[in-house]
């Protein structure tokens, strides 16, 4: 039987503020436990939480970005459960009326354009974290990170593959980083993701009955964990059985995913508006002014690249995946007065090939635009060619100076003198007589091993371009 | 000494008739002495307050004193004081010391009021007799027989008893106005969140609000020109420019509509009591003011949707005592869910339990729409009724409880008795609305309150009428007899 898989996506992005959602602390990552938790975060008896408003905007500027509408009321609601890292015995949530609702995201799978809807996005804390090692029998609570803002982005279960899904989950990685509301750092767990899945026979309305699949914390786990799920309820299925409407875990470690709890057992959480929380009213002076400090979207930019630099959709979109790269290929375009496309390809063949093996993002990149732009500048002048200039790279990229220098040292300005060339041109047919009769006889293929030798006669410097020009005229003499 | 009210205390200071430390020392005596009788206070913070009140006298000598620097006064054990047991009348707080101020101790502080200590109360502000405490019922210093009210029962015996000049208390269902009723005090409980509710511990936050309780309406304007203004660390602080209360204390009464509710004058309120509130009004009358009968049709729900709202938020807000940050801990937990349940099994007394239990399943899947959503309409019924009743008069007067004092025990077995004897006050906190009680009375050497509810940020006004009733008679002058 065709099976259709039907994804949703529940994705966490940590807000990018200095303080916290409810309290001044701090939020930055990886400081001593404990010691960025204050009277509020740890929920001491008297406490009150006041909202951060940079938390607010940034809520906003992402529902602006995917043509979401921003609720003029939102209200802050309670979600109750106990957990020794939740201090409060609840967390302050989003429920009935979150401030971002019903948005979309564009992406594209295989060259086709595809829409995602957003079901909704709301704000909330999040709690701390429980440590079970070094504690000889006991648990450690490290409350840092308990009241950091997060913003939960539910998406319509509208894909129908994990590529759609690592799709929709990458578009909207770089979205958040354009925007510059969350750092999107993995690892860190600045970006987190849930997935629900299920089947359904091709061609039926009815969704299937859905699994929840937490711990995704990579856009590798994430397919992984799709896939080897997909299987898991297909066999199921296949083999008579039914699925359970459950949350299950991924173990990356064995490529599976268990069963972490039934529907039966989920929490009633007693959810009801927070009294210490006023509903939050936008007004809309305040969402015009968001909008006016919005950057150029990702889409936006795509197009604009199209129609300004005449990439193709592919060029374009792997240019426009970050708000950083996309800067960088701008910078080396204007600074090199080279054509856009060279610039393309330098930037996404040797320059992507250098920051992967590095695990280097573009901000990272020892080599500047301002750098690139100089050795692309003396291609697209004729200086050098590009064979010459990929070891030029190379040197760059490995501090040894810049384009212009490097090629003086080197010596590799290209000849591009007609009689110089021709001279080489001359000495080589005069070395090698026999292949000259040959290729008169007809052997046109020797054609390259007369611009090979001239090339290295030249070491590499004479222009390839007149190489064969030149050449050509003197065979058929 | 200890029968002069603020006004006089703080004039007694200005001019050096007496010192801070003097005046400190006094009330500590006379805490050392009645305090085992009445059980008002659970912590008496004998260091702290010759600390401040040596502070305070330098201030005085510089003559950078406010009006009330030097004043001994008491906190509620439910607002938070840094480095000083803080346990909300509960066995699971009796080893906390909190690590910071409440809004309104700091406040205080500033002001240079003096902290005698922290005033006995009913568990987490859950009862009407404070009798729920876990470190005992307070005696009502009228009659040791009978209960203070509660949960500010240990603010309003100590300041009847004069053990304080003045004291905190807090109102979530008339937690400030029924011991006052009860003990013969004037007690205030402001508009909602005219007083900061930060460092306030939470039993009902939409309700919760704290407020003076004192010997005259004066004195009560006096705390309150310290207590009251906008706090950015409560997001429902009401940002309300700063008032002298005192300022209208003087205003003449004529013109002033006075609202009778029917509803509050019916079945339910003892006879005498009527009949006392009755020449109470007649005194108002004379003053200048004028009586109409009102209604008020939604009271009889106020008592069960307010035993929906405040249990729900109070199950929620009492969570965080869990065992695991601070507070009690059961001994040896097994694992978590043992810590948890013993933790709260043996650090929370019954009272608590049960409305911890109650707010649970009103909020619960498949209860909420019936019990959470229907007492929220109620909410806004109630407060309906009394935005309508202020289209037609200023203030609205009424008893403040339906009987005066009862004995110690005489309800406790009977949680809805004793929920009723809040009726007249809880309507008034699920509308946010301020009120006032003060003594108009005994019956049976037990003190009759009066309560008058004002506009929203009226408190000058309920002042005002207070003050002038005060003018005119002595109730609020009388001494419990054992502690003259």
């Amino acid at each position: 039987m065709a099976w259709e898989v039907v994804i949703g996506l529940e994705i966490h992005a940590q807000l990018a503020t200095q303080s916290k959602i409810f309290s001044g602390a701090a939020t930055a990552y990886g400081a001593p436990p404990n010691t960025q938790a204050c009277a509020v975060d740890l929920g001491l008896p008297g406490v009150l939480p006041v909202l951060n408003e940079a938390a607010v905007k940034m809520a906003c500027k992402f529902g602006l970005a995917v043509g979401a509408t921003v609720a003029t009321r939102s209200v802050f609601a309670r979600k109750n459960y106990f957990y020794p890292d939740l201090p409060k015995g609840y967390q302050i949530s989003q429920y009935e009326w979150p401030i971002v609702q019903t948005g979309q995201l564009k992406i594209e799978v295989d060259g086709r354009e595809k829409i995602v809807g957003i079901t909704r996005a709301h704000l909330e804390e999040d709690a701390g974290k429980s440590l079970h090692e070094d504690f000889h029998g006991l648990s450690g609570i490290d409350l840092n990170r308990a009241g950091t803002p997060l913003l939960e982005i539910v998406s319509e279960p509208d894909m129908r593959s994990p590529k759609e899904a690592i799709a929709y989950m990458k578009k909207l990685h770089s979205l958040v980083r354009y925007l510059e509301i969350c750092d999107g750092n993995m690892q860190e767990g600045s970006f987190r993701c849930d997935a629900n899945v299920s089947i359904r026979p091709l061609g039926q309305q009815q969704l299937g009955t859905r699994t929840e699949l937490k711990n995704l914390n990579s856009f590798r786990f994430v397919e992984r964990a799709l896939n080897v799920e997909i299987e898991r309820q297909i066999e199921l299925l296949e083999s008579g059985g039914t699925v359970k409407q459950e949350t299950r875990l991924y173990d990356a470690d064995k490529n599976e995913t268990r069963s972490m709890r039934a529907k039966e057992e989920a929490n009633d959480y007693r959810y009801f508006p927070d009294p210490d929380l006023l509903p939050l009213i936008i007004e809309p002076t305040f969402l015009e002014q968001i909008q006016t400090e919005l950057p150029e979207l990702p889409d936006q930019k795509k197009q604009r690249f199209m129609q300004e630099y005449g990439l193709s959709l592919y060029d374009a979109s792997v240019l426009t995946t970050s708000r950083e790269l996309a800067h960088y290929f701008e910078e080396t375009v204007q600074w090199s007065e080279s054509e856009a496309k060279l610039c393309a390809n330098w930037i996404m063949g040797d320059l992507a090939a250098f920051l992967n093996k590095g695990n280097l993002e573009i901000e990272k990149s020892p080599v500047s635009a301002k750098q690139l732009a100089g050795l692309l500048r003396r291609i697209s002048d004729n200086t050098i060619s590009g064979k010459i200039a990929k070891p030029l790279f190379e040197a760059i990229w490995n501090g040894e100076g810049e384009a212009d220098a490097l090629i003086e040292k080197r010596g590799l300005t290209q000849v591009t003198d007609n009689e110089a060339i021709e001279k080489i041109i001359s000495e080589i047919l005069a070395q090698n007589p026999e292949q000259l009769q040959e290729y008169r006889s007809g052997k046109e293929k020797l054609f390259g091993f007369f611009v090979g030798q001239v090339m290295k006669a030249s070491k590499g410097k004479a222009n390839p371009n007149q190489v064969n020009e030149l050449l050509k005229k003197q065979l058929t003499q | 000494m200890h029968n002069k009210t603020l006004t006089e205390l703080a004039q007694a200071l200005q001019q050096r008739q007496c010192s801070s430390v003097e005046l400190t020392h006094y009330f500590l005596n006379r805490i050392e002495r009645y305090n085992a009788q009445l059980n008002s206070f659970i912590t008496v913070t004998t260091e702290v307050a010759l600390a401040q009140a040596h502070a305070a006298d330098q201030r005085l000598q510089s003559g950078q004193a406010d009006r009330l620097t030097g004043i001994p006064m008491a906190h509620k054990d439910i607002f938070c004081t840094q480095g000083i047991k803080t346990s909300c009348g509960s066995k699971i707080l009796d080893n906390f010391i909190a690590p910071y101020n409440a809004t309104v101790v700091e406040k205080c502080q500033a002001t240079g009021l003096v902290m005698l200590g922290k005033t006995n109360m009913d568990e987490f502000a859950m009862g009407s007799s404070n009798e729920t405490s876990y470190y005992g019922p307070v005696k009502n210093p009228w009659d040791l027989q009978a209960v203070p009210g509660g949960s500010s029962g240990g603010s309003a015996a100590a300041v009847a008893a004069r053990l304080t000049p003045i004291a905190t208390g807090t109102d979530t269902g008339g937690s400030i106005r029924q011991p006052a009723a009860l003990c013969g005090l004037t007690g205030l409980k402001p508009t909602y969140s005219l007083v900061s509710r930060y460092g306030m511990i939470a039993f009902a936050s939409s309700l919760d609000q704290g407020g003076p309780i004192g010997l005259t309406a004066q004195d009560v304007a006096l705390l309150l020109n310290v207590l009251a203004g906008f706090d950015t660390r409560d997001s429902t602080s009401l940002a309300h420019p700063p008032e002298d209360y005192q300022s209208h204390l003087n205003d003449s009464l004529a013109g002033i509509k006075i609202g009778l509710p029917r509803e509050y004058f019916g079945e339910g309120l003892s006879s005498d009591i009527g009949q006392v509130l009755e020449t109470a009004i007649k005194e108002l009358e004379q003053a200048g003011a004028t009586c109409h009968d009102i209604h008020l049709p939604n009271t009889a729900l106020a008592v069960p949707a307010y035993y929906i709202i405040a249990p729900a938020e109070c199950s929620s807000n009492l969570s965080r005592f869990d065992g695991v940050r601070f507070g009690y801990r059961c001994q040896d937990p097994s694992d978590i869910i043992d810590l948890y349940k013993r933790s709260r099994g043996e650090g929370f007394g019954a009272e608590v339990k049960r409305r911890i239990m109650i707010g649970t399943y009103a909020l619960s899947a498949g209860y909420y729409d019936a019990y959470y959503l229907q007492a929220q309409k109620i909410r806004r019924l109630i407060s309906q009724d009394f935005a309508n009743a202020f289209k037609e008069v200023d203030v609205i007067l009424g008893p403040t409880s339906p009987t005066t004092a009862f004995n110690l025990g005489e309800k406790t077995d009977d949680p809805v008795k004793m929920y009723l004897s809040d009726i007249y006050t809880i309507p008034v906190n699920l509308a946010g609305l301020p009120a006032l009680s003060i003594p108009v009375g005994f019956i049976k050497q037990r003190p009759v309150g009066m309560q008058l509810i004002g506009n929203y940020l009226r408190e000058a006004q309920l002042l005002n009428i207070a003050h002038q009733y005060q003018q005119r008679t002595a109730w609020h002058k009388q001494i419990p007899p054992q502690f003259t």
